[in-house]
């Protein structure tokens, strides 16, 4: 029996580090939960992946009549379809982990009281799932780029990893600490539907960054998927990097990934507990 | 063979009960901002306390103990699912808990699926499911079932599919609660020659939960019975411990022990037992012990949820080696005889009739059994028991009063000719 295989059992200590070596370890599990919410996500239904082609696109042809054609939003010289949809690529990717990130603690009830498991992997996998519908909204953005003639830059397509990499933190950092609350708190649940529609409305999703004032305009981009969208536009549209609200935006986004994660693994343990 | 895998220290777990409701919700939190004074009672429990004892690899160790006794917090701290308040506890290899039954299980995937994701959340890499896949399918005997989704399952093909991803996982340590409630028989007996291959021929650890002391003596060489939160036994003597356990049952003497009640959230399905006693024939209670000469009758209340179900009831007769006496069913005469269980209050009476058993303790035990094979109440369920005493009035022959050798007392016929 080798001697890795020995471990104790102790009530648990206030801060303890995470254990990388048994995540690295559970890695298939982490697949495997992916793989489980994409496969029952697009069953029993007609259209199957359709889904993820079609909600962003009708959002976008929604918000194009409304917001662009009749309220004329500006959208700084782009067609506004593509301006608007540049900022739904990553706000959808951004608001589908953040909301199954943190309902999905209280989803595997069922499992969490019966079966040990890194927990941390269950609100990993909930960002990483909606990755597969993000592939197939980018495969759409280029599409509509070809139809309105306009060419993505390719820093925007470079820029882009980065930050679906923030969007990622954020998502999982707000959906660490809102999983945790939600386990104890059901309220949770209740208020995150309309928080995630309220944050849309402060994010520069429908309109540009550029018509806040200047002088408060730092003060939305310590929402770092205000920044994310911002540099998607200009990557995408403009082929310009603001490499200054790129560090802050990472900055901040990591620093939530670090505070959710902290108040995740406090209350880690005793989640069966309370469940 | 004899190195100790898990070795269990002071091991004790708090709860604090009257303050935890259902749920909390932060409306309830504020709104008790304004009540400082009515604090609510927190009591604190402790569900397991000053728990040691260990065990040696390859051992298959039966954990038995009243509900509540703390079996369950005990696997859960085991596995790693809910940590200790107090203490350490020591493994060595890797553990596999089935602690309910096809948890693991997503309703809509299909058995193909949920074998790897089942698989995947005991802790195996999809290459070594893969190995074991045709191994699995075959326990459990669902090959036709394999691309359905698991939420047209019956409730048997559930649990054999998950008992057989357990254990075939090949856990150095596997540890298994109350699953086998369900099923049939015959996969009953099929899962517990697998877990005595585990233990014997593979030699490894099996930890085992049951109500049914037949199974728990078939299988296990040692013993640890709970009693609220401590151990009260640890032995190797099996049949010892599960003898002074089945007769530490039921607290109390004399009325008591004739009549059981359902305990609230005790039992659901579509028949519900009510109270199980020792009665007269008008179904009376009756007061322990009773003489021999007196025709003894066992009366059922439930309740059936749907109407005319087709479902039978038993009565199994104990004596206090453990041993099985008779079983008395519902559907013993013909088939015009057997009682109708419409929807509704049922009570039924079962006569053992006077001058048959022997004096001495009896258990008696309900089941209930639908007619095409799965269990309502099966033996290994926590199921309805009241205890029998016979004493006295053995025959109308001046020299028997005492007990009589043999297992029965039956007075025969005798014909000078």
């Amino acid at each position: 029996m080798p001697k890795d295989n020995v471990y104790t059992i102790t009530p648990p200590k206030n801060l303890v580090c995470l254990d990388w070596g048994e995540l690295w370890r559970y890695r298939e599990l982490l697949y495997t939960f992916a793989w489980r919410d994409v496969k029952v996500r697009y069953k029993q239904t007609v259209l199957g992946v359709g889904w993820a082609i079609f909600q962003p696109l009708f959002t976008m042809i929604i918000f194009t009549v409304f917001f662009g054609n009749l309220a004329k939003i500006p959208s700084e010289g782009v067609p506004y379809p593509i301006f608007v949809y540049t900022g739904l690529l990553l706000w959808n990717y951004f608001s589908t982990s953040l909301s199954s990130a943190s309902s999905c603690l209280v989803d595997n009830e069922n499992i969490i009281k019966k079966v040990y498991f890194p927990r941390l992997l269950l609100p990993l996998s909930t960002a990483v799932t909606p990755l597969v519908d993000f592939g197939f909204s980018l495969i759409i953005f280029f599409g509509l780029s070809l139809i309105f003639g306009y060419v993505p830059c390719v820093i925007g397509i470079l820029l882009l990893p980065v930050l679906l990499f923030c969007s990622f933190l954020t998502a999982l950092g707000v959906g660490l600490f809102l999983g945790s609350i939600n386990a104890k708190y059901r309220d949770v649940r209740y208020i995150l539907p309309f928080f995630i529609q309220l944050l849309m409305y402060v994010t520069p999703v429908i309109y540009p960054s550029s018509i806040i004032p200047e002088s408060y305009r730092w003060v939305s981009f310590l929402n770092p998927m205000a920044g994310v969208i911002t540099m998607a536009r200009g990557g995408f549209l403009y082929g310009i990097i603001d490499f200054n609200l790129l560090a802050m935006t990472f900055g901040i986004s990591v620093l939530f990934f670090m505070f959710g994660l902290a108040y995740f693994r406090k209350t880690e343990r005793f989640l069966a507990d309370t469940l | 063979m004899s190195d100790t895998i898990i070795k269990v220290e002071n091991l004790g777990k708090k709860y604090q009960i009257g303050a935890k409701e259902p749920y909390y919700s932060l409306r309830d939190q504020i709104a008790n901002l304004w009540n400082f004074n009515k604090k609510k009672a927190v009591e604190e429990f402790w569900a397991l306390k000053d728990v040691n004892f260990e065990v040696k690899r390859g051992e298959a160790v039966g954990i038995i103990g009243r509900n509540g006794a703390g079996k369950s917090t005990l696997l859960k701290i085991l596995s790693q699912i809910t940590p200790p308040t107090t203490g350490k506890i020591t493994m060595n290899g890797r553990v596999a808990s089935l602690l309910e039954v096809g948890t693991g299980f997503n309703q809509e995937l299909t058995g193909r699926e949920n074998i790897f994701l089942n698989g995947a959340i005991l802790g195996l890499s999809r290459k070594e499911i893969r190995k074991k896949f045709d191994e699995i399918v075959a326990f459990s005997e669902i090959e036709k079932f394999l691309d359905t989704p698991v939420k047209r399952y019956s409730s048997g093909m559930y649990v054999r599919l998950a008992f057989a991803i357990a254990a075939n996982l090949e856990p150095d340590i596997l540890i298994v609660d109350e699953v086998l409630a369900v099923g049939d028989a015959q996969f009953q007996k099929k899962c517990l020659g697998k877990m005595d291959e585990v233990s014997k021929k593979e030699g490894r650890t099996v930890l085992f939960v049951s109500h049914n002391m037949g199974a728990i003596e078939k299988l296990c060489k040692k013993v640890i019975v709970l009693d609220q939160g401590n151990i009260k036994d640890d032995t190797n003597n099996v049949l010892k411990a599960i003898k002074n356990y089945s007769y530490s049952n039921n607290e109390g003497v004399g009325k008591k022990n004739a009549e059981w009640l359902k305990r609230e959230k005790q039992f659901a399905g579509d028949f519900i037992p009510l109270r199980y006693s020792i009665t007269n024939e008008k179904g009376q209670l009756r007061d322990m012990p009773v003489r021999n000469d007196d025709d003894i009758w066992i009366q059922i209340e439930g309740e059936c949820k749907a109407d005319d179900l087709n479902i039978n009831l038993s009565n199994v007769i104990y004596d206090a080696d453990n041993n099985v006496v008779f079983v008395s069913t519902t559907y013993d005469g013909d088939e015009d005889s057997w009682p109708k269980f419409m929807k509704g209050k049922i009570r039924l009476l079962n006569k053992i009739p006077k001058h048959f058993l022997n004096q001495g303790e009896y258990r008696i035990v309900l089941t209930a059994k639908f007619n095409k094979g799965d269990w309502i109440i099966g033996l290994s369920n926590d199921c309805p028991t009241v205890n029998l005493e016979i004493q006295g009035g053995l025959s109308n022959s001046p020299y028997w009063i005492d007990r009589r050798m043999g297992m029965m007392a039956p007075i025969l016929e005798w014909k000078s000719i």
